[in-house]
């Protein structure tokens, strides 16, 4: 089982790979437009948490009105991630 | 400075596997976009394509050569015979005679299976022709040799804009005086599981359909085929009688020099200006763009950004016939000139299929769902490609 508290370390800290940050400056209320991570960026974390949890993402970067998967800050990528878990354990 | 004229065109890709098949298509707004068929497809998350459909390669060409042709060169060889057939010329070109092919993944299934021998099946040997078949030049070779053309012979690879580039190199080289005659175009085969595996990794593939410039587009779908042109000193052509189909008005290149991929419309504008330029026009003789157009939302909002910029607020129509063959990567510029080619010699535009309501980021006229009537007497072929290189076509009626 992988607590909240995993998921949002793991995101923190592949997010602060792709923005060559400390992760200690990425807050967990972090808006991700707000930290720069342009869309190859974006991308390369997508891969990046499928690989480390296992996941498919649902993301197409040509409908970033309409996601399946909310990339807009830290808690819902968290929140995205833990819904993936849970479903790909049923 | 000698003028450039076509005088040949031939093509394979998901509409038809010949020029004739391909006209009644753009013409009817037909779509060859339909579910993916090849190995492993089963495995992807965006299932479908522009595949070229009844695809034997037995019987199209010499059984003993034919263990050398990787698809991505099948269809240069079946479009490049389609093209001088029509052109007509005569056995002997010699040095005279070149082909320039642009080609972005070149023999990518051939990799493919030789990578699966060896890592996925555990077998310690491949094919002794991998290496052959699997080279850029490939395509450019086969043709070269089939034709006995010993002059200038390249493959170019600049990604989505190959074979806009593998042209107006092309051109130069009969302009120059270093040739008279030239296949030219692109091919490509990139419908393998690892081929589309990797676009998947972008994240820009749509799932349902293409539909550039239209709200509710999803990005783009790959296509796969072979566009080839003769293109022609005209003084050449006019001394043997040739028919001539258009000309190979101007050229123009830019870089963008800015992201690797996302495309900036200032670099757009500066290769459709220097097309114009080179061909002797001004923007308001330009009555039609094919646009590079691929679906995504970024390519579509810069390039209308770029339109406009170079016309003003009185833009030609525009219009993406990618919603038909799909995104043939490296040949797409070779479709996109042959669809060029159906404008100026039958004076009908092909449509952008699968458009259902104007995005105001893309404020253009687009000419949705249905071919229309056009006197159309010059016209440009846009390609912008990854990396943020741009070249774009010129052709006029003569």
């Amino acid at each position: 089982m992988t607590t909240r508290a995993e998921i949002e370390e793991a995101v923190i800290a592949i997010l602060a790979q792709e923005l060559l940050l400390p992760p200690g400056e990425i807050s967990p209320d972090a808006r991700i437009d707000d930290l720069g991570l342009d869309s190859l960026g974006k991308v390369e974390a997508i891969f990046a948490l499928e690989e480390r949890f296992g996941i498919a993402i649902p993301f197409n970067a040509n409908e970033p009105d309409l996601p399946e998967f909310d990339f807009a800050t830290v808690q819902q990528i968290v929140d995205g991630v833990e819904r993936l878990i849970a479903q790909s354990a049923e | 400075m000698r003028r450039v004229v076509v005088t040949g065109i031939g093509t394979v890709n998901a509409l038809a596997p010949d020029v004739p098949g391909t006209f009644a298509a753009l013409a009817e707004g037909r779509c060859g976009i339909g579910p993916l068929t090849f190995r492993d497809a089963d495995r992807l998350t965006v299932r479908i394509g522009g595949e070229v459909r009844d695809w034997p390669s037995e019987g199209r060409f010499d059984p003993a050569r034919l263990p050398l042709y990787d698809r991505v060169t099948q269809y240069a060889i079946a479009a490049g015979a389609e093209a001088m057939a029509m052109a007509g010329l005569a056995p002997g070109l010699g040095n005279r005679g070149g082909v320039i092919l642009g080609t972005a993944a070149g023999g990518i299934a051939t990799w493919e299976e030789a990578y699966r021998a060896v890592l996925a099946e555990g077998k310690n040997r491949v094919s002794p022709l991998t290496v052959p078949r699997l080279m850029h030049n490939a395509p450019a070779s086969h043709l070269s040799i089939l034709h006995g053309l010993t002059g200038p012979v390249l493959s170019v690879s600049s990604a989505c804009a190959s074979a806009n580039h593998a042209m107006g190199l092309a051109l130069q080289q009969i302009r120059q005086g270093a040739a008279d005659v030239m296949l030219t175009g692109g091919t490509e085969a990139m419908l393998c599981f690892g081929g589309v595996k990797a676009w998947e990794g972008l994240r820009i593939l749509a799932p349902d359909a293409c539909r550039p410039f239209s709200l509710g587009r999803k990005g783009l779908v790959i296509g796969d085929g072979a566009g080839v042109l003769v293109f022609e000193a005209e003084d050449h052509a006019r001394a043997r009688g040739a028919q001539i189909l258009a000309e190979v008005a101007g050229f123009g290149m830019s870089a963008d020099a800015g992201d690797i991929v996302a495309p900036d419309p200032e670099g757009a504008a500066r290769a459709m200006r220097a097309a114009i330029e080179d061909a002797g026009l001004s923007p308001a003789d330009i009555g039609y763009v094919n646009a590079h157009g691929t679906g995504t939302l970024l390519n579509d909002r810069s390039e209308a950004t770029a339109i406009r910029a170079v016309f003003g607020d009185a833009p030609p129509p525009v219009s993406s016939t990618k919603s038909m063959h799909g995104h043939a990567i490296g040949a797409t510029g070779a479709l996109e000139a042959v669809a060029c080619l159906f404008a100026l010699t039958r004076g009908v535009l092909p449509p952008t299929m699968g458009f259902e309501s104007p995005d105001p980021d893309c404020n253009l006229d687009v000419v949705p769902n249905a071919a229309r009537p056009s006197d159309v007497t010059a016209c440009l072929s846009n390609a912008f490609a990854f990396g943020g290189l741009n070249a774009v076509l010129a052709f006029a009626r003569t």
